[in-house]
């Protein structure tokens, strides 16, 4: 009974969580909501382990209403999309802990609010409906209009302008981009219509590709590829630490969405649009990559350089996928991994170091001494190593896997030295942010902002999360070439949907 | 009737562009309801362009589609609620910051001052 069920819980549960957590709670409103939101996340890790466990037997499908695909909308949880869910999961949880210690009083509703982009983010990683994608993608995007504003200010406003006003142009091209497809495939949901898709030739088949294009610059525009990323330096170093971390998910949808669309419908078994846009997203992601590493370099504010690294996870992520091989898609599987805990470990990281500095805040310059000065500086210095993918932690494994992927002698040839000259530079850039913070510090007393534990036990967490991803990677790295082995071969997932009336329950 | 519709569709997008194009935060408003607009009539226009006929199979030789007039439906309420938003937040940096232009004229200025 409930392990039928148990798809739609991560989207039912942070649901309800939000509901009630908008009801007046009497004196202390806020404590109340606090623990529903921390059980509200709790609960999510247990869903999505026990999601993730029940897809090694097969991609379980969830019909709505119990209307069969492809006429009925479909939530699909297979390896991949189980994967992500837990991603989620994990990063909200500590998150969300940080922000409970007086983050979320600084606007109305920031806990309510958390838990309704935790379910859009959820949504549209378990959703099997191309439309279905796009009501997922607004309602993350609604709570994260919201979210970024949270405390105010005129920085924060200013770059929020900028966010919504993209991300409505980016809504409407989504929208236009469905209604080609609809209008020549005549289907949505994504099992079918990799079916469809492969039938096509001449006219229809070309004004596919206007479509699945339009798609690919959609999802570029969430994942902040190349010409579309200018929006997120800004946005994401101005808002408040937590929800910087939260966001570090959210490029990672676009990510996703590029993996499961492109893979699936625009795969190699495309018939006439196959591998459509492949070569677009290995030069962009390229350019990225180095856009990013000369962003991060320029930056004199160590939010600003931790957005800029965001950037650069987008790019080798996506230049890597473009290889389009099994290989490469399972080393883009850990690389997102590890640079959604680490970034959001430095996003929170830097939010500490700004309470604690006072008025110099993460510009780059000499400042106070922290008041946890040793503590900091390890944290700072571990998930900076991370960052960086210098052995022995996550990023250098990451770095490994994407580095062995490229076998060609074209993409040796330009992906190794872009890898490789990046990480250089981010080694530069952090080891000035780290040096001139961490002992350039100005004489006398240091700061009395002191953060308790229980806060910096978030970001502890985070790292712990590197630090696992170093020791289980190859446990890990099997789960991922599972995921990629899945991806290659999209009849799996077609079998899955379309195959079995009333999905896989064995 | 094709014709007329796509050059409907056709003008408002590029019109809506135009609009979204411009330095202030009105006009951009007024564009992206624009966009939407026509993002919703050429939703609705991918079931085909058919008058007068119902949405079942076989009541009629030539049935409408159903599907992208609930499609619109969903996007016409999104579409609402995220005008709504946008307006709000507009009034807001128009109060907050002084100016309805959406990108700080004295950026170059500020840099470095975060």
């Amino acid at each position: 009974m409930l392990s039928q069920h148990l798809i739609i819980l991560p989207i039912v549960i942070p649901l309800f969580a939000a509901l009630l957590q908008l009801l007046p709670w009497g004196e202390h409103p806020q404590r109340a909501r606090r623990i529903i939101g921390l059980t509200s996340c709790v609960l999510l890790i247990v869903v999505a382990i026990a999601m993730l466990v029940s897809t090694f037997a097969g991609p379980s499908v969830y019909a709505l209403g119990s209307w069969q695909a492809p006429f009925g909308i479909v939530l699909v949880a297979d390896r991949l999309a189980a994967t992500m869910v837990l991603l989620t999961t994990v990063l909200a949880l500590p998150v969300l802990i940080f922000a409970s210690h007086g983050e979320d009083n600084l606007g109305s509703h920031f806990q309510s609010l958390y838990q309704f982009q935790l379910l859009g983010i959820i949504g549209a990683f378990l959703t099997g409906d191309l439309f279905n994608l796009f009501v997922f993608f607004e309602v993350l995007l609604i709570s994260s209009y919201a979210l970024l504003m949270h405390g105010g200010g005129k920085l924060k406003l200013r770059a929020t302008l900028h966010y919504v006003i993209l991300n409505l142009a980016g809504s409407a091209l989504f929208l236009i981009s469905l209604g080609v497809i609809y209008g020549i495939t005549g289907t949505l949901n994504i099992a079918d219509l990799a079916q469809k898709v492969a039938l096509l030739s001449g006219d229809d088949a070309f004004i596919l590709r206007g479509g699945g294009m339009l798609l690919l610059i959609v999802f570029g525009l969430k994942a902040a590829l190349l010409p579309l990323y200018f929006w997120l330096p800004q946005a994401y170093a101005n808002t408040t630490g937590s929800v910087a971390a939260l966001f570090a998910i959210m490029t990672k949808v676009g990510v996703y969405a590029i993996l499961r669309v492109f893979t699936i419908v625009f795969g190699e078994d495309g018939g006439a649009v196959a591998l459509l846009g492949y070569d677009w997203l290995w030069w962009l992601g390229l350019l990225t990559l180095a856009a990013g590493g000369i962003g991060v370099l320029g930056s004199r504010d160590l939010r600003l350089l931790i957005a800029y690294l965001v950037v650069m996870s987008v790019g080798t992520m996506l230049t890597t996928f473009s290889m389009n091989t099994e290989r490469a898609i399972s080393a883009v599987m850990y690389y997102l991994m590890h640079s959604t805990f680490i970034t959001a470990c430095l996003f929170l990281l830097a939010d500490v170091i700004a309470e604690q500095r006072g008025k110099t805040a993460t510009r780059i310059v000499k400042g106070r001494q922290l008041a946890q000065h040793s503590t900091l500086g390890i944290l700072f210095f571990a998930a900076a190593i991370a960052v960086i993918g210098m052995p022995p932690l996550s990023g250098f494994i990451g770095k490994l896997f994407i580095l062995e992927a490229a076998r060609t002698g074209a993409q040796v040839a330009l992906l190794w030295p872009i890898v490789l000259g990046t990480t250089f530079l981010v080694m530069i850039a952090l080891s000035r942010a780290g040096s001139r913070m961490f002992w350039h510090v100005l004489e006398g007393k240091p700061g009395d902002v002191k953060h308790p534990w229980t806060q910096l036990s978030a970001i502890v967490f985070l790292v712990g999360c590197s630090i696992a991803l170093t020791l289980f990677a190859q446990p890990l790295a099997e789960l991922t070439e599972q995921i990629a082995y899945d991806l290659m071969n999209p009849s799996y997932y077609i079998d899955a949907v379309l195959g079995q009336p009333g999905g896989s329950h064995e | 009737m094709e014709l007329l519709y796509a050059i409907t569709v056709g003008m408002l997008t590029a019109s809506s562009v135009f609009l979204i194009l411009r330095g202030r935060s009105f006009p951009i408003v007024i564009g992206i309801t624009m966009l939407s607009y026509a993002v919703n009539l050429f939703l609705f226009s991918t079931g085909r362009l058919v008058i007068n006929e119902v949405p079942i199979i076989g009541a009629s030789s030539n049935p409408t589609d159903p599907l992208p007039q609930a499609l619109v439906l969903t996007a016409i309420v999104i579409g609402f609620a995220m005008t709504a938003y946008s307006i709000i937040l507009a009034v807001r940096v128009r109060g907050e910051l002084g100016s309805d232009e959406v990108n700080d004229p004295n950026y170059e200025e500020n840099e470095g001052q975060r």
